[in-house]
Parts: structure tokens; sequence; C-alpha cells
């Protein structure tokens, strides 16, 4: 069976994001961009049922701007066969959103049909947590969340789920959505043989257009600002000054 | 305007606290229908009927609903999608679960983790890890809304809502629940706690996590654990604290032995209070304290235990 794993651009997960000063963004120029850390782990696992033989094929796609082709080389590197861009963007500042790209990923599944698709649980630039569940709703399949285990089983997948109370375990019929959590697994890093090795391997280029997918925004971003900042704290020198500090403060 | 509101319902007990900061969220955007499903719910259905602001309950209680499976619930809703312009819920993990994909089947974007309502299309939300807040004016017909609910007070009490029992759909077939390992804790819950006990890598194993817990039992306060300590496990994952577990604001949130990356810091910087224990005094956790004590968290917890 094919494997589909869609993986984002995003901002490093190290660097702090700055806001730009007139409102109209966060500034990803000159910013260090990896690939989103859940679909790393989405990778990483797709990887591994091919390593057991589970999978026969593992398609990564990318839907945004061309430099986006550095993400689906780092995933081909990984170990991922063919990857698939989607160019449509042509600025960085311009976010995809979930819907349209789910709407983007169900034509390539209709073409493809994978019988599973493993993607991030969320975005760690627009935090939207949306696409794999919006997804599975295009297609009409079973979804199965914020993974921390999964296998597979014939026609269907047992998946471990973290959840709000702990964990809830439940199985769902392939084809199926399932979304990465952080703890899945440890994805491995590329070593060099492979990075070059990835370089040869295919990569389609496409537009949102040749999926007839219209990619403008349903939320238009009005203004975007920093939180709010706290103000500076001090430093005690004893226990005895903080269970003072915490008496006055009335907390304890 | 109506809005659709998923009461978050656990083993047929409404999760008071997360329902009642949803309502008040939702309130301004039109007359509140609260709709408690699973497989029993008229319980929650009249606790939820109690909540100030809420207009009318729906009952929806049937095997199908049990363990809120995404796929029967999203098709609950969007069966009643047609008498509301606005569908929410409070942003736990079973609504992140159902409701993009009720949006998807309307054809309409998420706004996930609204902050703030400003008017009936226009909403607050943090992204980047909090490093950013967005405004968002939706062009959608139907707005489908999740709401972050450590920004907003919950609804008091002393409303007499009706409540209505509804049809509840047949099992989609799509996925089967299997079990759930469920921490039973006499603890305050993480995300409605007046104080946060949390600790780190800094701990350094299960056994010490224990120290945590005497220091949280002593403040009466939740338990919560960074990524790093869930990953080795240290504590469970419903302990974590950050952009991606759960995000707190509580009276006094005290860090324990956390370093402080932007990814906790996601979910715990509007804590009123912040008390930072760390024996290195360069741990970015310092920069968003109020106070912060530089020391060797084994001597200073059980200090602090003792003294308060
Ligand atoms: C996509 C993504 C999502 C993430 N989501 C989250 C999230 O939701 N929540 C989260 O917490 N993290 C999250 N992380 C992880 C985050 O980046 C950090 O790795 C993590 O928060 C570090 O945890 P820590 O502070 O306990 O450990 P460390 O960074 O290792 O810090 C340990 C601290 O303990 C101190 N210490 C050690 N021994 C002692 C002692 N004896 N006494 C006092 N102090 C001591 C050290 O000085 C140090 O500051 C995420 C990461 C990624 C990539
Ligand atoms: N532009 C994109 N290209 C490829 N995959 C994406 C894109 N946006 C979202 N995804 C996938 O959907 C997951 C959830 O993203 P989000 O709903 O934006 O938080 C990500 O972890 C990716 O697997």
């Amino acid at each position: 069976m094919k494997v589909l794993v869609p993986v984002k651009r995003v901002i490093d997960y190290n660097v702090k994001a700055k806001v730009k000063a007139d409102g109209s963004g966060v500034d990803l120029a000159n910013v260090k961009m990896s690939m989103n850390p859940f679909d790393e782990i989405a990778v990483e696992e797709a990887i591994r049922l091919k390593e057991a033989g589970t999978a026969e094929e593992v398609i990564v796609v990318s839907v945004g701007v061309k430099q986006a082709q550095e993400t689906l080389r780092t995933a081909l590197a990984m170990g991922a066969d063919r990857a698939i861009l989607v160019v449509a963007a042509d600025d960085v500042h311009n976010d995809i959103e979930p819907l349209a790209v789910a709407k983007i990923l169900k034509a390539i599944v209709d073409e493809e049909q994978p019988k599973l698709v493993i993607a991030g649980k969320q975005a760690i630039d627009n935090d939207m947590n949306a696409a794999g569940q919006m997804l599975a709703a295009l297609l009409g399949w079973g979804q199965a969340t914020f993974a921390s285990e999964l296998t597979l089983d014939g026609d269907a997948a047992t998946v471990t789920r973290e959840v709000d109370g702990g964990l809830q375990t439940i199985t769902v019929g392939l084809p199926a959505i399932v979304t990465a959590d952080l703890r899945l697994n440890e994805p491995r890093y590329a070593s060099l043989p492979n990075i070059m090795k990835a370089k040869k391997k295919p990569l389609d280029e496409k537009t949102a257009a040749d999926y007839g997918v219209d990619v403008s925004p349903r939320l238009e971003v009005v203004k975007t600002t920093e939180p709010p900042v706290r103000s500076a704290g001090i430093m005690v020198e004893s226990v005895d000054e903080l269970v003072s500090k915490l008496k006055e403060k009335g907390v304890v | 305007m109506a809005v659709l509101l998923l009461a978050e319902v656990n083993s047929g007990e409404l999760a008071l606290d997360a329902t009642a900061k949803a309502v008040s969220a939702a309130k301004p955007l039109g007359d509140v229908t609260v709709l408690c499903a699973g497989a029993s719910a008229a319980a929650a259905g009249e606790a939820a009927s109690k909540i100030d602001g809420v207009a009318k309950v729906l009952v929806a209680e049937g095997d199908s609903l049990g363990h809120r499976l995404a796929e029967v619930t999203a098709d609950l809703i969007v069966s009643l999608a047609g008498d509301y312009s606005h569908i929410c819920a409070p942003a736990t993990t079973d609504a992140k679960n159902i409701m993009p994909r009720v949006a998807a089947l309307l054809d309409v974007m998420v706004i996930s983790d609204a902050s703030a309502v400003l008017d009936a299309e226009t909403f607050e939300r943090p992204v980047y890890a909090g490093n950013a807040i967005q405004t968002v004016k939706s062009k959608d017909e139907k707005k489908v809304i999740t709401f972050r609910t450590s920004t907003f007070d919950a609804a008091g009490d002393g409303g007499s809502a009706r409540v209505d029992t509804i049809d509840v759909p047949a099992a989609s077939g799509l996925s089967e629940w299997v079990e759930d390992k469920v921490a039973e804790s006499d603890r305050p819950e993480l995300t409605s706690a007046g104080i946060v006990v949390s600790g780190g890598r800094g701990v350094g194993s299960q056994e010490d996590f224990a120290l945590i817990e005497q220091l949280a039992d002593k403040l009466g306060a939740a338990v919560g654990a960074s990524r790093a300590a869930v990953d080795s496990g240290y504590a469970p994952n419903d302990w974590q604290v950050g952009q991606t577990g759960k995000v707190v604001a509580p009276e006094l949130y005290v860090a324990v032995g956390i370093s402080g990356a932007i990814q906790h810091l996601a979910g715990m910087k509007d804590s009123k209070i912040i008390v930072a224990i760390n024996k290195d005094e360069e741990a970015p956790i310092f920069q968003v304290a109020d106070f912060g004590l530089v020391g060797d968290l084994f001597t200073v917890v059980p200090d602090l235990i003792e003294k308060l």
C-alpha cells in the first residue's frame, strides 16, 4: 500500500517569531525554516511502515511556496520515495489555510489512492490543528488524531491517542487519516549519503490550479500584534523571601 | 444570530468549567444552545441548563455517541447546523478532533483556539506558540470556532434553560473505541486549577517527581509537566503544559527544573504570578517569572514545602 505524508515548511521551532512593526504579520525574511516537527514524526512513521514491509511507497506532499522543495528533499533524504510540490503561493508570508490544503490533498489522494495518510497534528506556525481532520471529512474517511502509537493490522489501524484525560485507543478502518503527536516516535536524521541520493528521487511540481482548488483565504488576517509583555519580575535570595513575597500577594 | 455550542461531556458528566467558559465566550454572538452528546448525556444536559446565559439545551443520548468519536459527533453537529450562524466548543482535545471535521463538511474554515471575540465575524487567536496574536475576520457564512478557555471567565449559574432531547445518528462504522486510560486523581483539574506546580527535566526521575506532587498537594494545586518530563516518563502525557499540551492561566504557576522553552511558555505565560526555581541563573524561564529563585530544587523544594 501507499502512504501519503503532507509536510509543511515552517519557521524553525528554535526561532522565536517576531511580529513586524507595522502589524502586517510575522517577519519570515531571513529566518531559518524547517520541516514542521510533527511532520518529521509523520514521515518517520511512514518510513518505518515501509521498512517493516507494511507499506510499499511513501509519498510526501507540500503545499506552499517553491522553497518547500527543500522540505520535500529533507523528507526524501529521510527515506520517502517520491515527492509532490504544489506551488500555491509566491510569498512566504502567504500561508495556505488548512481547508485549501485539505482540498488539494484530497485531489492527490483521489489520484494516488493511498490507504493511509499520516499528517502532523498541528503546524507550529498557524497552530491550527485542522488539516488532517478536514481531509478526513472531505474524503469521508475515518480519523485517528494525536497518535502516540500506531499499529496496522490488515484493513484497520489501531491508534493510541493523546487526549486531555490521558490516553484513548481506537481502531479505524483503512483507508484512514492519522495525525502524529510528539511521542509517536523519534525521527531520524538524514545521513549525508541519503541526502545525496535524495537529490535524484522524483519530485513533481504542480500548482493549486492543476487541482482546481481556490486557495484564497477564508480568514482575512486583519492584523498581527505582539502578545502583552510581562513586566519584569525580581530574583529572590531565599525560600523565606519567596514565601513572604507570595504571602504578600495573597496567593498562598 | 444563534450559536450552537458543543459541551464537553466526559463519561456522562458535564465538564462545567470548560463549558461555562465557552458559554461566556459565545454569549456576545447570539442565543446559545448547548449540545450535550454522549452514551449518557441527560445529567450533563441538566447541569448545562443551569449555566447562566444558556438559552436552550439539546441532549443527544445514544450508544453511537459514546467516547465522542469524531465522525459520528461531527455528523450530528452538521445535521443541526442549518439553524445556527456560529458553531463552537471549548478547545479541548475532543473539540479539536471534531470541529475541523465539522468545518470541512460545511466548507468553511475553522477558527482554532480563539482567545477573544471582537464581533460576530472577527476573532483573535494566538499563533507561533503565542508569540503573535492574529486578528482574523471570517468571510465564511457560518463560523466554526474553538475557544481557548484559559482566556475567558466561566459563566456563572442561575440559568434555567429548556432541555430538549434530539435524535441520534447511527454509528459511522469508520472508527471504533477500544479503551481509555484515564488517570484518576483527587487533585484539581489542570486547566481550571487556581495553582499549578510543574516539574521539568531537572527533576530527573519519576521517583523524584513525587517532590513536585508533594509541593502541589501542600498548595492544593494541580500538577503539570514540561514535554521533556513527559517524554522521559517522569509524568503522564495529560500533565503536559505548552504549545501542544494544555494551556493554563492560574493565579500562581510554579515552574521547577524547567528551562522555559518557547513551547512551554506558550502554555503558561498568561498565569497571574509565575515562580521559577532553577539552578541555572541564565534559564529563560526567569525572563517571564515574577519571582525567580536560583538553587537546587532538591534543597529548595523540601524547604519550601516545610515553610508554606
Ligand atoms: C513541536 C514541538 C512542540 C513542543 N511542545 C511542547 C509543549 O507543549 N510543552 C513543553 O513543555 N515543551 C514542548 N516542546 C519541547 C520544548 O522545546 C523543550 O524541549 C522542553 O520544554 C524542555 O523541557 P524542560 O524545560 O523540562 O527541559 P530542559 O530544557 O532540559 O531544562 C531543564 C532545566 O532544569 C534545570 N535543572 C536541572 N537540574 C536542576 C536541579 N537539580 N535544580 C534546579 N534546576 C535544575 C536546568 O538548569 C534546566 O534549565 C515542544 C517541542 C517541539 C519541537
Ligand atoms: N501547506 C501545507 N503543506 C503540506 N502539509 C500541510 C500544509 N499545511 C498543513 N499541512 C499538514 O497538516 C498538518 C496540520 O496542519 P494545520 O492544520 O495547519 O495545523 C501539518 O502537520 C501537515 O502535516
